[in-house]
């Protein structure tokens, strides 16, 4: 057992745990914090990507001590400080950005990533950044749409076509 | 997951110490192992995290005008901070696997792994780039030993890797969909006196240098003088993603698209 300590949305946290804790699990299962979702466990699905010292990591790829000493953003952390959606989060449900949902945690995270890297992106840069993060409802269009809206972009035009993500 | 003490050193000596432990195991970004670990592939009573040593970390130009990266260093920040010094390094770091991935996993760890379908061996082999570890130099071309071996001896840290920078190089993948890996990625860097084609994904002995084409780009440095060329289907990878003659038929199509996109 090793002692850890790090600040999750703005509050500081401590506990013993099991070295091989998996960020994730300290996070769902320590914390209770269980917006953040296991999709696959194998590090490819993208629904328990939250932010680690400002950069977007998969909770599920990551040893909770690991990020001792760290600050750690996840979903439950997004809302305004009055309780409403953020904008990202207002975008996903004014474009229909989720189906089942599940996904959306970690769509929500990678999206906060990019627009701060990349605050105008085209459809094409949304959909490749967005490449780690998987829908099985496949619902992909609306949640390009919901990104692209979110970053302030008219998105009444946008073609609604799969494009080659690859350059 | 079996359980594991973790130990997070913060200088290589300290990590060099803990790794003489039996059956303490490094860990990189652990992109890889951490799924191998869920998966009970490994079992180590140790795990030497490296994240925390800032001697690790970074990229720099030395005196020779190399470009020397920790091995440390996360693919993001290759992407970033060799742009301006070795563009096709940069643009082979900024496609590997998804951005979270880009933000843990490392080029050591990468190179150390020695998937037979990762980018970063393909631009080690094809520049000739030094593998510097805590003991010694390894070049290239003897590093890589065939699928997941290398020449790196059990808790042999990999400190930085050293790429002479070629006057134009290019990177291209074809992706394996689902895992976003090469299904084939060749890289091509043009030197003054030769120019040196490697390529991943493709063989049952890992990345391997195609150098029929070495021969006759080195003579016109063009895509069409690939033309006359055949690679045979002999040991090439076979799986539901592609035949042995599908991606041989590859190596040749993705080293043409590689020369275009020099740069």
């Amino acid at each position: 057992m090793t002692a850890i300590k790090m600040t999750v949305n703005g509050k500081s946290v401590s506990k013993d745990v099991e070295d091989r804790t998996l960020l994730v699990d300290f996070l769902r299962n320590d914390l209770r914090l269980t917006g953040t979702h296991v999709g696959c466990d194998t590090s490819q699905c993208g629904a328990c990507v939250i932010e680690v010292n400002g950069t977007a990591v998969k909770s599920c790829t990551m040893f909770a001590i690991e990020a001792n000493g760290a600050q750690v953003t996840t979903i439950e952390g997004q809302e305004n400080a009055d309780g409403t959606l953020n904008v990202i989060q207002q975008a996903f449900q004014d474009h229909h950005g989720l189906q089942c949902g599940f996904c959306t945690p970690g769509m929500i995270m990678t999206t906060a990533a990019l627009l701060r890297e990349n605050p105008k992106p085209s459809e094409k840069e949304v959909r490749a950044y967005l490449e780690g993060n998987i829908c099985r409802c496949t619902g992909y269009h609306n949640i390009v749409k919901a990104v692209m809206a979110a970053s302030g972009q008219d998105v009444s035009n946008l073609v609604q076509e799969g494009s080659d993500v690859r350059v | 997951m079996y359980a594991f003490d973790m130990e997070q050193p913060t200088t290589l000596a300290d990590a060099v110490a803990a790794l003489e432990k039996e059956d303490a195991q490094i860990l990189g970004g652990g992109q890889t192992l951490i799924p191998a670990l869920k998966a009970r592939l490994a079992m180590p009573a140790t795990l030497v995290s490296l994240t925390a040593i800032p001697e690790l970390n970074g990229v720099c130009v030395n005196d020779a005008g190399d470009v020397c990266i920790g091995g440390g260093t996360t693919h993001h920040t290759v992407a970033q901070q060799a742009k301006a010094h070795f563009p096709a390094l940069s643009h082979l770091a900024s496609h590997i696997g998804d951005p979270a991935v880009r933000n843990r996993g490392t080029i050591g760890g990468s190179v150390a792994n020695n998937d037979p379908s990762a980018c970063y061996p393909a631009a080690v082999l094809a520049t000739g780039a030094t593998i510097v570890t805590d003991r010694r130099e390894i070049a290239a071309d003897d590093f890589f030993q065939g699928m997941f071996a290398t020449a790196l001896h059990d808790g042999e840290i990999i400190t930085q890797i050293r790429f002479p920078v070629p006057i134009v190089a290019g990177y291209q993948k074809f992706v394996q969909p689902a895992s976003r890996f090469a299904l084939v990625g060749v890289f091509v860097a043009r030197f003054a006196d030769r120019v040196k084609v490697a390529v991943t994904g493709a063989s049952e002995n890992g990345v391997f240098r195609w150098e029929d084409a070495e021969d006759v780009l080195s003579s016109d440095f063009s895509a069409a003088a690939l033309d006359g060329l055949t690679v045979s289907a002999d040991e090439m990878i076979g799986d539901l993603h592609g035949s042995p003659a599908y991606r041989a038929h590859l190596v040749k199509v993705m080293t043409a698209r590689a020369v275009s996109a020099s740069r």
